[in-house]
């Protein structure tokens, strides 16, 4: 008996040796992801932590490649019609689903009828609006999803028709609402075909493990088409929203990539973790609105003293200590299908005193003075870095004469008395779905009636330029990308020099990655697909 | 007391509906809802998501709807995690937070009571001294900053203990979590006991013991032991159920996948379902715990009796 106790310990000490050294020979990314997915789904996420983990299992027909850029993906190439309205997809005949099934041009034909399907109710599906008689399907107008743009021409070919030329039509596409979904598991298993039992992936990983609240697990996909060159075996996206918690993780050695970090401890990462830290600017814009449906906001001479007289240069070295890059205008530097010269006022390169001193004088006009200051409340979801900003800013209008009342409450509720216009000055953030400038812009674009009441859609301040609609109804026609560039400039310059909203700093994307990690190209949308990474030594 | 213990029992059965009600309502007299976020939804979509969560229904609607579920055991669906229905996630989560309030729990309450039974008999002397210090320490710094702190000290620096993150069956994950949590339980349980077992030595009965010349040994074993529990016992309830909500900003630090975060974060996201399946259960939790602590009272406490 004692020796086969023997035995079997001496065996089962060597079955479990043999799995250590395959387990240590297998490469492991340890990726700090932020928030819990909401979903799995690509038709019903909406974040850039969910982004991570579905970009990595399911591919669209163009795909990001390490800068960010859209190249092929599982279409191995296209063909755009002269007038730009067509695009005709060749699917790669290796192209195959983990269960083995082949992606077919149904796929796709079937994901985009979803993803416009009222019934999916997918928040983000207007980014793909561009596609033909998508927006009438998605209002429910259009009832017969035959007539959507997407088509398959034969198995492996899809022909998407456009509603007018769209030169952000092929970046739109690495868009994760642009994804095929598996017809034959959603047909099968409804919406439960991301459980872990059903779900099935095209691109360069497999999910293999979802515990909420912890970590979701991917491991590589041997049946993708460039899996040879993909090095990554195994990824962990850890759930962490704590992000001191997650840089103490990182600085122990359990994450290899932080999506974020504390702003205030970005000078002790600079000094004792040099090259690790990426700050590089990135497609967004952090800003004020101001309700222009209310008195005395609807004065253009009190929205202009407001914005002159916030000294923007403090905001990102002094008051949030990562740099953030001063706004002056609406489209974020590195936004592409734009001019070369970004909008810059004049009023900007004005010394900061003479500037308050034209901000009082227009506060003055406006009949507002020391003896009769504004009384305004500033709004802003509760976050310490909002908290700081509001305070300076507060600080910075008390001079001109304004007396700033604080105001938080939590992200529901705040973007809900927004979209009421229930609020005088409140806080607000855009980041690029796509890249070009009628994403920013396009916030500034009057309401739609609907119904009786007006949909202001994501425009809280209610600004309203008839000139200003006009250019943009002019762009989404116009097919040369340079004069199209130039309209979008015109309206940008008319909305800005009426002070539509106030722009304060342009987002950067703050990342802090291992040495030992190479491929982690910085881009400006701040997308770094997993298949590009790859990990030499620890 | 088998009686006693069924109707109180009977009687959580109104008590559940009265809180359930209470919590329904008032939930939905927060502004916001679970769809409003950064930006805005399409108003077709907004109404396709409500339907199917049936907000669209009045009211009183939603209530029955919620009710007549609840009923048959369906705590409904998350709104913001996709996919997942309250009673999965609470079944993915609770045995975690268990876990980890369970063993706190223990821990904390053995040593707390040696640790105050040590402090009574060195009354006033340096282990008295030494021991009110760490109480201190415990109770005073709140358990986000002890969760940061030990994660820095222990994981960072020292690299004793994994800094956070969750691995099936490896107790290492658990000992700076478990740490924080135990330390203010034990801190408390300590003070309680080294003053009710200073007022006990002082009794009597003790003394009379004493007198008929038992060792002190004996006579802490068999006569001062038992009643020195009591006040502790009474605080063990609250402090099981405190370890429960309270393990929150630990699961939040070290990336558990517990439910305490839930308990917070759906409440902010406006998650009707699962804020109101966390404190559904988490009343069942303190309802049963007072039940047992009472019942405990009458094995320790010759003087209680229930009818």
């Amino acid at each position: 008996m004692k020796i086969t106790t023997a035995l079997k310990a001496v065996t089962t000490a060597g079955a479990f040796a043999l799995m250590m050294s395959t387990a240590a020979s297998a490469v492991t990314l340890q990726m700090h992801n932020g928030g819990d997915p909401g979903s799995l789904d690509p038709h019903k996420v909406s974040g850039d932590w969910e982004n991570r983990v579905v970009g990595d299992y399911i591919e669209g027909l163009v795909t990001e490649d390490a800068g960010g850029n859209p190249i092929a993906g599982q279409a191995e190439s296209w063909e755009i019609s002269e007038d730009g309205t067509v695009y005709t997809f060749k699917l790669r005949d290796e192209a195959m689903w983990t269960d083995g099934t082949p992606v077919t041009a149904h796929d796709f034909v079937f994901a985009f009828q979803r993803l416009f399907d009222p019934a999916t109710a997918s928040d983000y599906a207007y980014l793909q609006y561009p596609i033909k008689n998508s927006a009438a399907i998605n209002s429910g107008e259009i009832t017969d999803f035959d007539q959507l743009g997407v088509k398959a021409l034969d198995d492996k070919t899809v022909e998407i028709t456009l509603e007018a030329a769209t030169p952000f039509f092929l970046d739109a596409l690495t868009h994760y609402t642009a994804f095929p979904v598996p017809k034959h598991l959603v047909e099968e298993h409804g919406d439960a075909w991301i459980e872990m039992e059903n779900i099935a992936a095209n691109g360069p990983y497999k999910i293999v493990e979802w515990l909420p609240g912890s970590y979701v697990r991917s491991e590589k996909n041997e049946d993708y088409y460039d899996a040879e060159n993909v090095q990554i075996d195994e990824v962990y996206y850890h759930v962490l929203e704590d992000q001191a918690a997650a840089l103490n993780r990182y600085r122990a050695g359990e994450f290899d990539i932080l999506t974020d970090f504390p702003s205030d401890q970005y000078a002790w990462m600079q000094e004792n973790i040099p090259g690790e830290t990426h700050v590089e600017p990135f497609l967004g814009v952090y800003y004020y609105v101001i309700n222009q449906e209310v008195e005395p906001f609807d004065d253009v001479r009190v929205r202009e003293a407001l914005s002159i007289s916030i000294l923007r240069e403090v905001i990102g070295p002094d008051i949030l200590g990562t740099g953030e890059i001063p706004a002056y205008g609406w489209v974020p530097p590195g936004t592409g299908n734009y001019v070369e010269e970004a909008y810059m006022p004049e009023w900007a390169n004005m010394p900061y005193e003479e500037r308050v001193a034209r901000a009082t004088e227009l506060m003055t006009e406006a009949g507002y003075g020391p003896d009769n200051p504004l009384d305004l409340t500033l709004r802003y979801n509760t976050n310490d870095n909002h908290q700081r900003i509001a305070v300076a800013i507060a600080a910075m209008w008390e001079p001109i004469g304004v007396n700033v009342e604080l105001f938080n409450s939590e992200v529901a509720v705040h973007y809900d008395a927004l979209r009421a216009g229930d609020f005088q000055v409140g806080r607000a953030g855009w980041l690029l779905d796509y890249n070009d400038p009628s994403n920013t812009l396009d916030l500034l674009k009057t309401g739609i009636e609907q119904e009786g009441t007006m949909n202001w859609g994501n425009n809280y301040g209610r600004y309203s330029n008839e000139e200003f609609d006009a250019l943009m109804a002019d762009a989404a026609t116009e097919l040369d990308l340079e004069a199209r560039g130039q309209i979008l400039a015109d309206a940008e310059a008319i909305a800005m020099d009426e002070f539509g909203a106030i722009p304060i700093y342009w987002y950067v994307s703050k990342n802090v990655v291992k040495p030992y990690i190479s491929g982690f190209e910085d881009n400006a949308k701040d997308v770094h697909r997993t298949r590009w990474l790859s990990k030499t030594e620890e | 007391m088998l009686s006693y213990a069924f109707r109180r029992v009977l009687s959580a059965i109104p008590i559940a509906l009265i809180a359930v009600t209470v919590c329904f309502f008032i939930l939905r007299l927060a502004p916001g809802g679970p769809f409003d976020g950064e930006r805005a939804l399409p108003p077709n979509v907004l109404a396709n998501l409500r339907a199917h969560y049936n907000l669209d229904q009045p009211l009183i609607n939603q209530y029955f709807i919620y009710v007549w579920r609840l009923l048959h055991g369906d705590l409904g669906p998350s709104m913001v995690i996709e996919g997942f229905s309250v009673s999965r996630l609470i079944a993915i989560g609770f045995p975690f937070t268990l876990t980890l309030a369970l063993t706190a729990f223990v821990i904390a309450t053995a040593i707390g009571v040696l640790a105050g039974m040590f402090a009574a008999v060195n009354q006033n002397k340096w282990p008295d001294y030494v021991l009110v210090l760490l109480v201190m320490v415990g109770v005073i710094i709140p358990n986000f900053l002890m969760a940061a702190l030990l994660q820095l000290w222990f994981g960072v620096y020292l690299g004793w203990f994994p800094a956070g993150g969750w691995v099936t069956g490896s107790w290492m994950h658990l000992v700076l979590p478990v740490t924080v949590l135990a330390w203010p339980h034990a801190g408390r349980i300590s003070r309680l006991m080294r003053g009710s077992m200073i007022e006990v030595l002082g009794s009597n009965y003790v003394r009379t013991a004493r007198a008929k010349g038992l060792g002190e040994r004996i006579v802490m074993a068999r006569h001062a032991i038992k009643p020195a529990l009591i006040p502790v016992v009474s605080y063990l309830g609250p402090g099981l159920s405190y370890l429960l909500t309270g393990s929150l900003a630990v699961e939040q630090v070290f990336g558990l996948p517990g439910i305490g975060k839930y308990f917070v974060t759906a409440a902010l996201n406006r998650d009707y379902g699962i804020v109101l399946g966390t404190t559904i259960l988490y009343m069942f939790i303190i309802l049963a715990l007072n039940l047992i602590v009472d019942l405990v009272y009458a094995w320790l406490d010759p003087k209680v009796r229930y009818r």
